[in-house]
């Protein structure tokens, strides 16, 4: 019989990776150090700090040993060689770009994401010389089509937003890695529980550590995490990885640091020029939530099933979208690559439209009407007119916003309870 | 910095300096189916401290071309070569495991070349049993997965690594995975069948002996084994740490070779 490797489980790193009890005053909880900066023993130890010579923390822009905890987690969870926390899931976005590309150069993007994400690529990167084209998501050709000699990057999400488009990301990824490019997933809406984009083909994965991984609605953050498959020198694509920096006498981050090339440059650059770090306080709050991570998506998967049957029997609702439905285009994709779920974000379409829309979220009494996902609460939003509203029609449709379209984010209430308060919205919103 | 040795590339990183010949050199040499990235802190602290530095990659590691090398004595010899390449009289040799294993025949065997010599993770003989060689001449990821398990200590597979933000466990599989079909096999091949008793009598250079409390690989009763067995050698012993501990404490292990280094380097 062949010897088991032994792996600590994921149930085991949500709760430990990354930190042992403390060896001066024997805290199990991870401290908060809440600290700006970090004393050097002496002038020679500062100076191999600052040449990456030496490990350790100098000033918590760059680095904090709270923030550290939840970096090496999050990249446990997901099967990384490491990972950078960040101010929010926008700044993981952008440092990830910052890091891989220059002006002149273009990304391939899902048509289905984030509107801010959208946002982000459509209309502030090209400020700074970085053209972005939006693909149908569910299409490894167009992904291929798109891409320009200038190409540095494909990015998606594993469920897509709001329409929960499910990436065929094996052949997706085969198409970035024939082409010498890496593929990036916002695993945002799956979580590391539900789906680990590196087990498929993805190179870096970024999340809004807001939603899921926190889990409690009280601390924006985001992660970037790198797989440290992707060689950056057989690609010849990344001079930022592959040359000399002269920010740092000259290094070269795929020489020096191999795998962890990128998630090297990402910090000693992104974070100490950038600057968008998390802070300590927020890095031990999504701590809370991580320890829990399985647990909580377990529930919210099964409450949000329990929702959509009665959503589907309800006669003021036109259509429901979840990828675990016959009807959803990737029913067959998401049977294969979610298993155990396809998240608790999903949306419907209300008989009566906009009106009939305003009306329902105007009705709900646990459901909360706000700008967020994966809440321990319930939330609920009509993305034409908030999260996507910065999108023309075309766009919109593009990305499979309809006017009628409400986004609901089940959260770990009594099922009962939800389906009362959905019940008497539907009904609210039906009346003339 | 490329060489050419046996009419193939040898790259080696310098640690973030140019290649001066007017300094005393340290050579590191990286384990079986590893590269030169597992010596990145250490590098870089001895390139920035007065020495030149050349992490190598064994040839068919990292960025160095051709076959992986046969045996231990092979890659003893190897060096010799690449410090001629480099225009090299004597230099430090430091060695992790397999790498260890080819400092110790390097130093026994061709002891001029030799100024220093620094082992970790070592022992005279690294028996490789089955359960590891089978899926190793398989090509079977399973090898991997075990090296690392069996690698890094138990304390260390659940993270906290001193470079913020790393996770240790993903990282060194990373490196090997990167190694071509038939890497492994060879290099687990090469450091079963090799016996460093003579070598180690030979030695006459100052020698220290890197010791993982926790090492199942190269246990650290073998580590002290070895230490004994060379003529004048000297040990440290790092508590809690496994086969790896140049990455589980770059740190510590880097405060090992300073102390012991540094001072030969005048």
């Amino acid at each position: 019989m062949a010897a088991d490797p032994k792996y600590f489980k994921p149930d085991t790193l949500s709760l430990h990776a990354g930190q042992r009890p403390d060896p001066v005053t024997g805290a199990r909880a991870v401290p908060i150090y809440q600290t700006t900066s970090f004393v050097f023993e002496d002038t020679e130890h500062a100076a191999s700090l600052f040449n990456l010579e030496r490990a350790g923390h100098i000033y918590s822009r760059i680095s904090n040993p709270t923030v550290a905890v939840l970096e090496e987690r999050i990249s446990a969870l997901e099967g990384g060689v490491g990972a950078v926390c960040t101010a929010s899931g926008q700044a993981a976005l952008h440092l990830a770009v910052a890091t891989l590309m220059d002006a002149g150069s273009h990304i391939v993007s899902s048509a289905s994401i984030y509107g801010g994400s959208h946002n982000l690529f459509a209309h502030t990167m090209p400020r700074f010389g970085i053209e972005t084209s939006f693909v149908d998501a569910r299409d490894p050709n167009a992904f291929a089509a798109a891409i320009r000699p200038n190409t540095r990057l494909l990015f998606g999400e594993t469920l897509g937003n709001p329409g929960l488009e499910v990436m065929d990301m094996p052949r997706i990824a085969e198409v970035a890695h024939q082409n010498g490019l890496p593929l990036m997933i916002d695993n945002t809406f799956a979580t590391p529980y539900l789906f680990r984009p590196f087990e498929h083909g993805a190179d870096i994965i970024m999340h809004s550590a807001t939603k899921f991984l926190g889990g409690h609605g009280v601390a924006i953050g985001g992660v970037i995490v790198d797989s440290g498959a992707f060689d950056w020198e057989a690609s010849g694509k990344f001079s930022t990885l592959t040359e000399p920096y002269e920010g740092y006498h000259g290094l070269d981050f795929a020489e020096e640091f191999g795998p962890g090339a990128f998630i090297m440059r990402a910090r000693a650059e992104g974070l100490r020029d950038f600057g968008a770090c998390m802070s300590p306080g927020n890095a031990f709050y999504i701590l809370q939530g991580v320890e829990t991570l399985s647990l909580r998506v377990k529930r919210h998967v099964e409450n949000a099933r329990t929702i959509i049957a009665f959503l589907e029997g309800h006669e003021a609702v036109n259509w429901v979208s979840y990828p675990e439905l016959t009807s959803h285009p990737d029913h067959n994709l998401a049977k294969v690559l979610l298993p155990n779920g396809c998240g608790s974000i999903f949306t419907f379409g209300i008989k009566g439209g906009r009106e009939a829309g305003r009306k329902f979220i105007e009705s709900v009494e646990i459901f909360s009407h706000l700008a967020n996902v994966g809440d321990a609460k319930s939330l609920v939003i009509h993305p034409a007119s908030t999260t996507h509203q910065q999108m023309d029609a075309q766009a919109l449709e593009q990305a499979g916003v309809g006017e009628d379209m409400v986004r609901l984010s089940v959260g770990l209430e009594d099922p009962e309870d939800l389906t009362d308060d959905l019940a008497r919205a539907l009904k609210a919103s039906q009346r003339s | 910095m490329e060489l050419q040795v046996d009419g193939v590339n040898v790259f080696c990183a310098t640690g973030g300096k140019d290649f001066d010949p007017a300094l005393p050199t340290t050579l590191f040499i990286h384990g079986a189916s590893f590269d030169r990235t597992v010596w990145k802190l250490q590098a870089r602290y001895f390139a920035w401290h007065g020495s030149n530095v050349l992490a190598a990659d064994l040839p068919g590691h990292g960025r160095s071309t051709g076959a992986p090398l046969k045996s231990i004595e092979a890659m003893a010899d190897w060096v010799t070569r690449v410090l001629d390449a480099a225009g090299v009289a004597e230099a430090a040799l430091v060695g992790h495991s397999m790498g260890g294993q080819v400092a110790l025949d390097c130093a026994g065997r061709h002891g001029a070349r030799v100024r220093a010599l620094a082992i970790l993770g070592g022992s005279l003989a690294i028996p490789v049993n089955s359960a590891l060689l089978d899926p190793a001449a398989a090509d079977d990821h399973l090898a991997f997965d075990l090296l690392n398990v069996w690698g890094y200590g138990r304390r260390a597979q659940l993270g906290v690594h001193r470079m913020p933000g790393l996770w240790m466990m993903r990282g060194g599989l990373r490196v090997m995975e990167r190694a071509a079909k038939g890497v492994l096999h060879a290099d687990l091949s090469a450091t079963n069948a090799y016996d460093g008793s003579a070598a180690a009598a030979a030695v006459t250079c100052p020698t220290l002996v890197v010791i993982g409390e926790k090492d199942l690989m190269t246990p650290a009763k073998a580590g002290l084994a070895l230490a004994a067995a060379i003529p004048g050698a000297t040990h440290v012993m790092f508590p809690g740490l496994g086969h790896i501990l140049l990455e589980e404490d770059p740190d510590a292990t880097l405060d090992a070779l300073r102390d012991f280094l540094i001072p030969l380097q005048t």
